[in-house]
């Protein structure tokens, strides 16, 4: 294409994004429809990847197409190997993108649609996908070395262990919220339920026919068990139908969290072949079809948005979490704008399979471009459904009350209009016994995706739809659940390797039951206070993994940080730490309101006295007044934890500022790591 | 048409892993075969345990 053509095509990419970006920032009163948010994200994306992303390959980080990659130069055929691109994307997709762009979106719907849907598209382009970038890129100059070991090897010790104990803690805090999502969406839901339970035979049943029946046929596996998946949604309808078997199925909330914490203790115990990597497969590709399906499903639907554009919850009064506008947002949505998380995949197991540097670009800003498309469309199936609905599903009992007719009659005065007959009728649809306070983001992201799939491929299979929806969302969070908690007890056995040499195996099965139990004891804690928790435990948990997962995409910057302005460019040193900025400011308001708050729904500490003022004076129920000690006590906890995670960042920060003056004073500082040049003999 | 579903027949097994044990057979041959007394390759199940044990070590899932 001739050259003005082209610039003529991306002049005519930013017009109409500004156009579609400015219809939906602009748009009061009347609804907009969802392909505008579309629209919006796609020519933003286009616009970054193609001028930003391509302007900090070539200047800031100067990829450098003749140099030989670790892939290339340390070729073992297995963990460094040079892979075609579109696989290591791929591969790098499937692992970074896991359940936390749906729910984060969904809880922030209750701003309004709009600050949550700037924050995407703005913290992706300059955040997210940024860090993504510049990481895969340092560690694939460091052959492959890990987030930790970068950081120890560019800012210190200090730096490293704090990756270290960062990874570690926000494992634990995932997991558990993620715990939570299943069991709220699993409460009295024999269909959910038994659809659930159904997965983990059915992934057992793959795993065997992987290993043993037909070794090494993943796809014929993979292919039988969606196909059992699929009839466990059936069967699941059926179940619910016979009074004798929803019996079997229809539980409280804490023997689902004691349930889903034996599960996660077996999970991490069993060999990985039985049920992990089986579950995997099915969990990528249920993913991956969904998501797809999603996507055809708005476009060509085309839904209106029903949520208001901003509402008045911004003041920090919001039902599903306490708090305001600034910092929350930024807090309850990271997975889709700026993940930390990344940082640990784009370092590691991505830089050994990068062929050439040059395709660092799509693999590292693109991959986060896609997931950042993935937490758009979440936030498009929770505000299509109506505001009134959106908020009956999501606010926790003790927020709105606890039966149907307060719960509406608080929403309404909310002026959110619906009806108790609305939600029996909608509950009814979607074969569930009610939808009122189904916290966690799960049940109502399946509600609007129910919609959205039945009004473009179907309206008489709602219930089925919603059905499948839960069981798309519970399968990989119980991947993401089985794994980080292998990963959690891999790191525990490394840290006490360093005490006790025996202990450090990883096939050495005391250990592996200590280190097992001690991750699944420490999550397990923080989703059993989440079950009991009156206001839902979402409110406490979500905003605990925002603040941990910030902090450790702030390491990261750092640590990229650190490493320009090392190699001369401080001029570009804001490429990295702007976002850093950010999100220093961010974490460390919203770890200040966590703590000092006096709102009884954002401090820590102001909750935990207004619980022992209500149990001294006795106005607590018995049962209430059982579990207050408990809650008490966990308060004190999130408060020290928010606080340990604002130190350790803010070390690592000093760490990292130091380093940079030190550098630009012309004093001596650690050596930079990379390796140094070899050509490549590829091509 | 054919050729191009064929060749994303290719790419969704080589991203599945179902290719695995083909590619390491290749390499095998490739890397292994011209040593003086080359071990054997692995049995399919063999290879296919060790492989799957090597890529469920590490983070290798988000949130």
């Amino acid at each position: 294409m001739p050259k003005f053509l082209k610039s003529i095509v991306w002049f005519a990419v930013a017009m109409l994004g500004a156009y579609a970006l400015s219809g939906i920032a602009l748009s009061r009163g009347e609804s907009i429809n969802a392909i505008w948010m579309v629209t919006a994200a796609v020519c933003i994306y286009a616009i970054a990847y193609r001028f930003y992303a391509a302007w900090l390959a070539a200047k800031v980080l100067t990829v450098d197409e003749t140099r030989a990659t670790p892939a290339e130069r340390l070729d073992n055929g297995r963990d460094f190997l040079p892979t075609n691109k579109w696989i290591v994307f791929g591969h790098h997709f499937a692992a970074i993108s896991g359940p936390g762009p749906l729910i984060g979106p969904t809880l922030a719907a209750q701003f309004g649609y709009l600050p949550g849907t700037l924050w995407i598209l703005i913290g992706v382009v300059l955040g997210g996908a940024v860090q993504d970038m510049v990481t895969l890129f340092f560690s694939t100059r460091r052959n492959g070395r890990s987030l930790g070991q970068m950081a120890r090897d560019e800012i210190g010790s200090i730096g490293g262990t704090a990756a270290l104990i960062g990874t570690f803690m926000i494992m634990i805090i995932l997991i558990a919220v993620l715990g939570l999502v299943v069991v709220n969406a699993m409460k009295h839901s024999p269909w959910a339920t038994s659809t659930i339970a159904a997965t983990i035979p059915i992934a057992m049943i793959v795993g065997l026919y992987m290993r043993h029946i037909r070794p090494g046929r993943v796809l014929e596996a993979s292919a039988i068990g969606v196909a059992l998946l699929l009839l466990s949604v059936l069967a699941g309808g059926w179940i619910d139908h016979s009074a004798t078997l929803r019996v079997l199925f229809d539980h409280e909330g804490l023997p689902l969290a004691y349930a889903i914490i034996l599960y996660g203790f077996a999970a991490a115990v069993l060999p990985v072949w039985l049920l992990l990597a089986p579950r995997d497969y099915l969990s990528t590709f249920m993913k991956l079809g969904t998501i797809f399906l999603l996507a055809i499903a708005i476009v060509v639907l085309q839904p209106e948005i029903h949520m208001p554009a901003v509402t008045q919850f911004i003041d920090g009064t919001g039902p599903i979490f306490g708090g305001k506008l600034f910092p929350f947002v930024f807090i309850t949505i990271a997975c889709g704008a700026v993940s930390g998380f990344h940082a640990l995949i784009a370092s590691g197991t991505t830089p050994k399979l990068i062929t050439n540097e040059r395709d660092i670009r799509m693999i590292g800003y693109g991959g986060m471009l896609l997931e950042s498309f993935v937490a758009m469309m979440a936030m498009i199936a929770a505000t299509v459904l109506e505001p009134g609905v959106f908020f009956a599903i999501n606010s926790p009992a003790g927020v709105v009350g606890q039966t149907a007719v307060e719960a509406v009659a608080t929403i309404n005065s909310w002026g959110f209009p619906v009806t108790v007959e609305q939600m029996e009728q909608l509950a009814k649809d979607m074969g569930e016994s009610s939808l009122f306070a189904r916290t966690g983001g799960a049940p109502s992201l399946a509600v609007g995706m129910a919609s959205i799939f039945a009004s473009a491929f179907g309206k008489s299979l709602l219930a089925l739809w919603y059905h499948f929806a839960i069981m798309f969302e519970a399968l990989f969070i119980l991947t993401t659940l089985d794994a980080g908690t292998r990963v959690g007890r891999f790191m525990l056995q490394d840290i006490l390797g360093n005490f006790n040499q025996k202990l450090g195996e990883t096939s050495y099965m005391p250990s592996v039951i200590l280190t097992s139990g001690l991750v699944v004891a420490g999550w397990g804690y923080f989703l059993y206070i989440g079950v009991i928790d009156p206001n839902g435990g979402v409110n406490i948990l979500w905003p605990l993994f925002g603040i941990a997962n910030q902090m450790l995409a702030a390491i990261a910057l750092c640590v990229a940080t650190s490493i320009i302005v090392k190699s001369g460019k401080a001029r570009y040193a804001w490429v990295t730490g702007l976002p850093l900025t950010w999100l220093v400011v961010i974490t460390s308001t919203a770890a200040y309101e966590k703590i000092f708050s006096d709102d009884i729904r954002v401090g820590f500490f102001a909750a935990a006295n207004h619980l022992s003022a209500q149990l001294l004076s006795g106005v607590l129920s018995v049962e209430k007044a059982a579990v207050a000690p408990r809650l008490i006590f966990n308060q004190h906890l999130d408060a020290y934890l928010t606080m340990f995670f604002v130190f350790v960042l803010w070390i690592v920060v000093i760490d990292m500022i130091n380093i940079s003056r030190r550098y630009l004073q012309g004093k001596k500082v650690l050596a930079s790591s990379e390796e140094p040049y070899v050509k490549t003999a590829l091509e | 048409m054919f050729n191009k579903i064929k060749h994303i027949w290719r790419v969704i097994r080589r991203l599945s892993g179902d290719d695995a044990y083909e590619r390491y057979l290749t390499h095998h041959a490739q890397f292994h075969a011209t040593m003086v007394d080359a071990p054997e390759p692995l049995s399919r199940k063999a290879f296919f345990k060790l492989w799957q044990d090597k890529k469920w070590t590490g983070i290798n899932r988000c949130c």
